[in-house]
């Protein structure tokens, strides 16, 4: 059998395959980012605490009501996004006359206190959650579990109907127009901070639909958020801030590349987004799809 | 100034012993336990063990008389090395704490060693798991107490080897505590005539463990041994399932797991997992009546063993020092508490070494089915009992340097 690198070219089927898995969370999550800050300029550093909290949900969902993981994947966004409209109406709606810094310091504040309180209410060791879906199939190089098969299917449709629907849908015109000229929309009578609270709603329901989809995966604890969130805004800086394909293009992308530092120097797979971020921030300060401004 | 300088060297000389000797430290015993408050290792040590340091205290004070000052304070390490190490120095310089216990993390546990012996203070670990506290870095000021990563390869390696688990593949923690786990429980495994395959070194903390499962499932070895913790035994494990690893015919060997992490798991997943441990809350009646009390105070949850072994080293520091009536002398203090028997309702009568390794049995526990389980933390069956003299590394074989050969 022939090696490609010292490595097997099954193992790096498999391998390719992962990160692929692993993008598809990248990208959810980076989309909710994405389409937070690229319409409504605000860097929601929530997005890992919201994360958190759906996957908290899906587990209260299960353990106080007995709704399986199928409902949760419905109503968690519905209801961890209703507390995003809140939010943004409490909080962040006040802070949009200031510079983004102070959105990025009041929503970063935010976040410790939601994981604070989480962890107070459930410790930090985590939750149990069954997998919805167990088993899987041999593809021959590799085992895929069905439920990674379907977060990865799932997430790719989640990601192309949101491109959708803001690049190619009139709704999407409008938030569009409206991050460029509010004023001008608003004259035509349409209502734009009504819009802009949907938005964020829609944002953080996306954070908390990637956390239905991790929790039979990932174990269920407060900190599961700040541990990926850093990741994320890497994946966004390095896509471009506010880019939609970019987001998803870069998440799937460096999932790939993280999975394949799994293989060949495991130690650094922590690392390696960050070390691609700094060369595109040098390079291409505006991101690999976004467009200076 | 040459004779100014000798005055006070003359004062401090003539007053220091005197004071060591006959008073406690500013006239208070102050104990400062330092743990993970917030991270992944808060629910094994965390305020539970700040409980279990004040029930020492209580306990201590009813059944004999005690010094009136006696203080238990707290801090959060989260885990890191740098602010472990300022908290400590801190603590020792300004806040005059004399004992410093349980920390978590060995990278930490091994900086505070160092602080511990510079100052001459004490350093009682009960959470962290490294050898190396009683091996190569063993000080006069450290007792390591509740159980370490020679005594987890000891038991839970050498009893997988010997019922046909022989060929191994690692999954390490990136750092102190993974590598002196992994490096322990090899060297039982290939004692014991097994081998291992390979091993694969994983950031601390992950979260996806699914590529480095995939290169375990591709050794072929028949087993998995997770040289982890907390989190990321737990998330490790979950995926395990997911992927089909033990369908596949592999079998996983959690070789630090907390009762907090099976609670974690659920019985569900954890099923069957075999592992060593120092302390089961279900294993007699006076664990039972202590983690009756933990439970009230802490939501429910059981203390793990590293909660218990909290509260065994305090109620022994308490008794040294109240003999020595001082606590000033660091050196001193852990020489007295070496040289007395060790007893308490948690851990029974027990020794400490002169290379500072606290001994007892120790416990090969297996997870119970969902089935076999009575109730809320009903999750252990005790498979054999490691004795005190067979549960730990031999004095000999640790080259701590305070071992006279």
């Amino acid at each position: 059998m022939f090696e490609l690198i010292g490595v097997p070219p099954q193992a790096l089927f498999g391998q390719l395959l992962l990160g692929l898995i692993n993008g598809a969370f990248y990208a959810l999550l980076s989309l909710g980012l994405a389409v937070i800050f690229g319409l409504m300029n605000v860097i929601n550093f929530t997005h890992g605490a919201q994360y958190m909290m759906g996957a908290f949900c899906a587990w209260m969902l299960l353990t106080f009501a007995g709704i399986p993981y199928w409902g949760a994947l419905i109503l968690v966004p519905i209801i961890i996004g209703a507390s995003g409209i809140l939010i943004e109406r409490l909080f962040i709606s006040r802070l949009y006359h200031l510079d983004h810094l102070y959105g990025l310091l009041l929503t970063f504040g935010l976040a410790l206190i939601f994981e604070g309180l989480f962890r107070r209410q459930f410790g930090s060791s985590g939750l149990p959650y069954t997998n919805p879906i167990p088993g899987g199939t041999n593809l021959g190089f590799m085992f895929l579990p069905w439920y990674r098969a379907w977060v990865v299917a799932f997430s790719l449709t989640v990601c192309l109907a949101t491109w959708f629907m803001v690049e190619k849908t009139q709704l999407g015109s409008y938030l569009r127009a409206a991050t460029e000229r509010p004023d001008l929309v608003q004259a035509f009578g349409i209502n734009v901070p009504r819009m802009v609270t949907l938005t964020y709603g829609f944002g953080v329901g996306l954070a908390a639909l990637a956390g239905v989809l991790a929790a039979p995966i990932y174990s269920v604890n407060p900190v599961m958020g700040s541990n990926l969130i850093v990741v994320v805004f890497a994946v966004v800086v390095i896509g471009g801030m506010g880019s939609i394909l970019g987001s998803i293009l870069t998440g799937f992308g460096l999932g790939v590349v993280e999975g394949l530092t799994k293989v060949f120097y495991p130690e650094a797979s922590n690392t390696v987004i960050f070390i691609i971020m700094a060369i595109v921030l040098m390079l291409r300060p505006q991101g690999l799809f976004g467009t200076p401004k | 100034m040459p004779t100014a300088k000798a005055l006070i060297i003359f004062t401090a000389l003539a007053f220091t012993p005197l004071a060591a000797h006959a008073q406690y430290s500013d006239g208070v015993i102050k104990i400062g336990v330092m743990n993970d408050q917030s991270g992944t290792y808060a629910d094994l040590s965390g305020q539970g063990s700040v409980w279990a340091a004040r029930k020492a205290v209580e306990d201590f004070c009813k059944a004999s008389t005690c010094h009136d000052k006696i203080e238990v304070i707290f801090a959060d390490h989260q885990n890191k090395p740098d602010v472990g190490s300022n908290i400590v120095r801190q603590w020792y310089d300004v806040d005059k704490v004399d004992v410093v216990v349980d920390v978590p993390t060995s990278s930490v546990a091994l900086a505070v060693n160092n602080i511990a012996k510079e100052k001459n203070k004490v350093f009682l670990v009960s959470g962290a798991a490294a050898s190396d506290l009683t091996g190569k870095a063993c000080t006069p000021n450290t007792i390591h107490w509740t159980y370490d990563t020679w005594a987890l390869a000891n038991g839970t390696g050498q009893a997988i080897v010997r019922t046909g688990g022989d060929s191994w593949f690692f999954l390490t923690a990136d750092y102190a505590f993974g590598h002196a786990l992994e490096r322990d429980t090899e060297a039982v495994v290939v004692k014991n005539g097994g081998k291992v395959l390979g091993k694969v070194r994983h950031p601390f903390p992950a979260q996806d463990f699914s590529s480095f499962l995939l290169q375990a499932q591709a050794s072929k070895a028949k087993i998995i041994g997770l040289a982890n913790a907390g989190a990321d035994t737990t998330n490790a494990i979950k995926q395990a399932a997911e992927f089909g690893i033990v369908q596949g015919g592999q079998n996983l060997a959690g070789l630090l797991v907390f009762i907090t992490d099976v609670h974690a798991l659920g019985l569900k997943t954890a099923q069957g997992l075999i592992f060593t441990e120092a302390w089961y809350w279900d294993a007699n009646e006076n664990n039972r009546a202590f983690a009756k009390e933990f439970g009230a105070a802490n939501k429910g949850n059981m203390p793990t063993m590293v909660q218990a072994g909290v509260y065994s080293a305090v109620m022994h520091y308490l008794k040294a020092v109240h003999e020595l009536k001082s606590d000033a002398d660091g050196a001193a203090v852990v020489k007295k508490m070496k040289s007395m028997p060790t007893d308490d309702k948690l851990f029974g009568k027990g020794s400490i070494r002169e290379d500072g390794r606290k001994i007892h049995d120790m416990y090969l526990f297996e997870v119970k089915k969902p089935e076999e389980s009575k109730g809320a933390w009903d999750y252990y069956k005790i498979r054999a009992t490691i004795p005190a003299a067979e549960a730990f590394r031999p004095i000999d074989q640790g080259e701590c340097p305070l071992v006279k050969k």
